[in-house]
């Protein structure tokens, strides 16, 4: 069964004064996310991504569409209690320490208070918060809130994540613990689904991702196929010989007194023919892997 | 109802923790300085004054506390977006409105009951006997209760879907008006024009009628409350506070949060 399956689902906000003016925010969002993978949602700023995660948590309500998570409609309690969720830049209660808010929200369920002390001992070590068990979340930085956020949203060791923007507010570090522990949540038999527009977290952690701009699915599928139909290219590396010039019109990059210059590969025989007129000693030639981050720009100037 | 009781016990701590109830010590200083002056400057009419003084004070504070805190309920949470990870947990959104009522009406009974405790303090303190009249007052604090828990729920409706300054405006105007809408209904009768008197009319069975639960000048005199009338304030808090919540419930539970 898919974890996530949304069914052309739209929103539209009504701007304006007289809030007369529709302004659509998801156009048509049609997606699937399977058991056990870890998925990215990508995009620009106001690409749609927090809005498709609020519909799915139902704190919005779509214009038209559905979606069903673990095949129950958003907000079904029976369903919420087998998901967690991460708002994006999540805010708290600041007059609750760390300890007593996920004591709090493990309360929704069901857990007996020694069990709700394990959970949240267990939790805070988790992301890192140990120490900060009894200070109040008023004193929290905005990468503590974050962490306090995950561990909020997996206290009670749900099927499925949602996180929304993750690794925003983290300095270095953070973001590589978060990666870890959204790897950790995938070894344990969890989906994750999260949004992000830091493309190399995406590439590293996903099994699949979604690419959205303007409200729109641009693409979707494993990060392997997506970015092998960007096309390939090559880098050829070379050197000039004494007194020789380089080729006119020729787009390099010069380090030192080797030149990298990158071409299709459908290119490669013609290019190195017009390096051999000019009596350029060839170095190497590389393949070049385009990577999520051309996918995506490729997109974007579509 | 687990999850209403968890939502309204974080509510009377968010109270606790905001300092609300240190109004207390504004009302027991309050009391001290009344009871002292009252044994200095009246005869034969301590008592009077001491329970004047003590149920308004325990009204004022409580609907101060009603309206600030019921503006601010649901509207505080949207806009802070602490709701969001709320809202994700195994809960319905009426399980949400419920309990932030059921956690201020909790504040108000503890605050109300302190309140109440200091009153028969410092009224010992004056006549030094209490008699079974003097429980009268309970009478007249379960309808300061019901007064609040009334002007709560429309507080809380309210914060539904305004802004805390126009709740606040609407919140308090309902209760001044509430509070004369049988001076209303004469005006109306007084007009001997069948419009005005059937606007009059409207306007006094629409809004909520806060004057009907204002026993305090009779307790202070000693009169006795009718049963009937508790009954019927009772009932008649209940259907208003039932309306309103449904109202909040049906708003909320609609409503996108942006």
């Amino acid at each position: 069964m898919p974890v996530v399956e949304a069914e052309q689902l739209t929103k539209d906000y009504l701007t304006g004064f007289w809030r007369k003016v529709p302004k659509r925010s998801l156009d048509g969002l049609t997606l699937e996310v399977r058991e056990n993978e870890v998925f990215g949602f990508l995009g620009p700023n106001g690409a749609g991504k927090t809005t498709t995660i609020k519909l799915l948590m139902n704190l919005i309500f779509p214009t038209s569409g559905s979606a069903r998570i673990l095949g129950r409609p958003p907000g079904d309690p029976s369903m919420l209690r087998r998901i967690g969720y991460l708002p994006e830049q999540p805010y708290f209660y600041d007059y609750l320490t760390a300890g007593e808010l996920l004591d709090y929200f493990a309360q929704f369920y069901g857990y007996d208070a020694a069990e709700r002390r394990r959970r949240v001992d267990r939790f805070l070590e988790r992301v890192g918060l140990a120490s900060s068990r009894d200070v109040q979340l008023r004193k929290f930085s905005k990468g503590m809130s974050q962490r306090c956020g995950l561990a909020q949203a997996i206290i009670h060791d749900p099927e499925a994540v949602f996180l929304d923007e993750p690794m925003s507010g983290l300095d270095p570090v953070g973001r590589r613990e978060v990666r870890d522990l959204i790897l950790e949540l995938k070894r344990e038999g969890r989906t994750v689904f999260f949004s992000t527009h830091i493309l190399p977290d995406a590439e590293t952690l996903c099994d699949r991702v979604g690419v959205l701009s303007d409200g729109r699915l641009r693409g979707c599928g494993a990060v392997e196929e997506l970015v092998s139909m960007e096309g390939q290219a090559v880098e050829i590396v070379f050197e000039l010989s004494a007194g020789a010039g380089l080729p006119d019109g020729l787009e390099v990059t010069r380090t030192g007194d080797r030149y990298r210059w990158q071409i299709p590969e459908a290119d490669l025989y013609a290019a190195i023919d017009r390096l051999r007129q000019s009596r350029a000693l060839i170095v190497s030639v590389i393949r070049i892997r385009p990577s999520l981050e051309d996918y995506f720009f490729g997109l974007m100037k579509k | 109802m687990t999850t209403v009781r968890i939502i309204a016990w974080n509510t009377f701590r968010e109270a606790v923790r905001d300092r609300v109830l240190y109004n207390l010590v504004f009302f027991a200083l309050l009391m001290m300085v009344a009871a002292i002056l009252v044994g200095q400057i009246s005869i034969g009419i301590e008592r009077l004054i001491i329970v004047n003084l003590g149920l308004t004070a325990i009204s004022l504070f409580g609907v101060v506390m009603a309206i600030f805190i019921g503006v601010g309920l649901v509207y505080k949470e949207m806009e802070r977006r602490t709701l969001y990870a709320l809202l994700t947990k195994p809960i319905l959104r009426w399980h949400f409105i419920v309990g932030k009522f059921a956690g201020l009406g909790l504040t108000l009974l503890v605050n109300t009951a302190f309140m109440t405790a200091g009153l028969f303090l410092a009224l010992y303190y004056v006549t030094r006997t209490l008699s079974l009249a003097d429980f009268q007052i309970l009478t007249a604090v379960y309808f300061i209760l019901l007064q609040l828990s009334l002007l709560t729920a429309l507080a809380l409706l309210l914060s539904c879907f305004a802004t805390p300054i126009v709740s606040l405006v609407c919140s308090l105007g309902l209760f001044i008006v509430g509070s004369f809408s049988q001076d209303i209904r004469a005006f109306g009768e007084m007009s001997q024009t069948p419009w005005m008197e059937g606007f009059a009319t409207t306007v006094y069975y629409l809004l909520p009628n806060f004057g009907a639960f204002n026993v305090i000048a009779g307790v202070a005199h000693g009169k006795t409350v009718p049963v009937a009338l508790i009954l019927d304030n009772t009932l008649y808090a209940l259907l208003y506070i039932v309306a309103a919540l449904l109202s909040a419930v049906a708003i909320f539970s609609n409503r996108n949060l942006k």
